[in-house]
């Protein structure tokens, strides 16, 4: 097979170093064996954990980013991204269903420019969320990104406002919202709609955070306390709602769209019927 | 100027900000203090007033000039209380009809152990997701540096102006090119490719309005800058807040798609 991928086969663990087969380690929700860290997952692997089998619908599939402001180097960047990741963008957006329940939901992918926020991310979240308040759906998403990205400039920045207008329709309309942060969110994605679910989970041990550890390190001059940054610490401080464990997350997901189903009569949960 | 000068330019120690126009601009202001959670951050000043006449919320970043009061206003970076101060600020404009006027100017939000322990990222993002729904006139004026999500927190609006001189980036240029090539120096560079300035944020329709500020002294920018501001708060006065609302989603909808 002269032209076919380079298959990747094993997977190292960047706590512990473990390098574990990939066959292995989707059969254990991509935790590691050795030292039980969660490994990163791309966004159709977390799709299969989550979504029943066979229901997910993709929408805008084929959206790939241009180069607005004419970025120095970000064509080719864009081009060695999606060679690389095999994805067009860093968010997977579409339908689904979990244990029976529809939703909507986007996933975002660090292997795509470390799921980076430029246009494309955020048109197809943005239309997303307008179909969901159509269909009235409950949104998932599940985050990872370093922020917004660099190369489209203020066009990334506005991303953060456009796809907030997006949830507020979303939520006005009564819909539900469900976030779960995965390592690592930050920078602009922090500050826009990874905050914004009106269920906000994390995965444990997951980097959640606005600013770079490094640079306040090296702003402050301080030392940064155990745990800075980590779900636990948001937790801690109130950011989220809860901490899910992979083993859990489908059903817990499962539980909060059933809670959150509106009534057939479309009055309040508690009407008499 | 090229870019990076006007970045200079921006950051200059004597170049008015928030508290400048507001001292101006507002007759009548009255501050008002603290986010009603934790504190208040002297980074973000706000307040009531009248502009030109008619009763308006106000809002503006401001670093300071003395020492003394450099260190009270955390030389210009704002604190989660300052976005949630602001917010609340809002939220009591939208009550009694009143439209924001909002300055823009800092390097970014404070990036501090504090600042992510009360949610940095949390209180731009829920400033944003208000303000896209915010039932009164909200126009944002970038008068100094604007910087990332640390100025977008007081930018979402329905008209945004600009100084000429002034930029507004997703990533400060030194920060954009330590990341990409690993050199702070060419920060120039960054600053070209970034596509910050006035003009450019104009052609992309992520401003509507630029002030001239060559050959002209502050106190004629500054009187420029409100002619402009009063005209566009009349000219919201005359939409359903519906209209507004959609005016302003459709603002930010069409950016980047």
């Amino acid at each position: 097979m002269p032209f076919s991928f380079e298959k990747v086969v094993t997977k190292t663990c960047k706590k512990c170093g473990e390098e574990t087969d990939v066959e292995i380690l989707e059969k254990k929700l991509h935790i590691c064996p050795a030292c039980g860290a969660y490994l990163r997952m791309g966004a159709y692997e977390r799709l299969a954990m989550i979504a029943d089998a066979g229901s997910f619908a993709e929408m805008d599939g084929e959206l790939e980013s241009g180069d607005p402001i004419s970025f120095p180097g970000y064509g080719e960047k864009l081009a060695q991204a999606r060679k690389d990741s095999r994805l067009p963008e860093a968010v997977v957006c579409g339908t689904a269903r979990v244990e029976g329940s529809p939703c909507a939901v986007f996933v975002m992918d660090s292997n795509f420019m470390m799921g980076s926020m430029g246009s494309v991310v955020g048109e197809k979240i943005t239309r997303l969320f307008e179909t969901a308040t159509e269909k009235g759906l409950p949104v998932i998403g599940f985050t990872t990104s370093g922020g917004a990205r660099m190369q489209e400039g203020i066009i990334s920045l506005m991303q953060m406002a456009k796809v907030s207008g997006a949830v507020k329709r979303h939520s006005d309309g009564g819909n539900l919202y469900i976030t779960v942060l995965t390592d690592p969110t930050t920078g602009g994605v922090t500050a826009s709609f990874a905050m914004q679910g009106d269920i906000i989970m994390a995965e444990p041990g997951a980097l959640v955070g606005f600013a770079g550890a490094r640079v306040i390190e090296q702003t402050t001059g301080k030392k940064l306390p155990h745990g800075f940054q980590k779900a636990e610490f948001l937790l801690e401080h109130g950011f989220v709602d809860r901490i899910e464990n992979r083993e859990r997350l489908k059903s817990t997901l499962s539980n909060l769209l059933k809670t959150h189903e509106k009534p057939e009569n479309g009055g309040n949960q508690y009407e008499a019927v | 100027m090229k870019p990076y000068e006007k970045v200079q330019a921006a950051r200059r120690s004597d170049r008015p900000l928030g508290g400048y126009y507001i001292s101006r601009m507002i007759d009548n202001f009255v501050e008002l203090h603290g986010d009603r959670r934790f504190g208040d951050d002297g980074a973000i000043i706000g307040g009531v007033g009248f502009l030109g006449g008619k009763p308006v919320t106000v809002i503006g970043m401001e670093r300071g000039t003395s020492v003394e009061e450099r260190m009270q206003r955390n030389f210009g970076y704002p604190s989660p209380e300052g976005y949630r101060k602001a917010l609340r600020l809002m939220k009591e404009a939208e009550k009694f009809h009143r439209p924001v006027v909002c300055f823009i100017g800092c390097a970014g939000a404070y990036c501090g152990i504090d600042a992510e322990e009360r949610g940095q990222g949390e209180a731009i993002a829920e400033n944003l997701y208000e303000m896209m729904g915010l039932k009164t006139p909200v126009i944002s004026v970038v008068v100094g540096e604007g910087g990332s999500g640390g100025a977008l927190a007081l930018g979402v609006c329905d008209t945004a102006i600009m100084l000429e001189n002034a930029v507004y980036s997703v990533i400060s240029p030194e920060g954009c090119a330590s990341i990409l090539w690993k050199d702070a120096a060419k920060a120039a560079e960054a600053a070209e490719a970034l596509k910050l300035t006035a003009e450019d944020l104009y052609k992309f329709e992520v401003v509507e309005q630029i002030i001239r500020e060559q050959g002209r002294t502050a106190e004629e920018i500054c009187a420029d800058l409100k002619a402009a501001i009063v005209a566009e708060i009349e000219a919201k006065r005359s939409m359903t807040t519906e209209e507004l609302l959609n005016a302003r989603y459709a603002k930010f909808r069409k950016i980047g798609a």
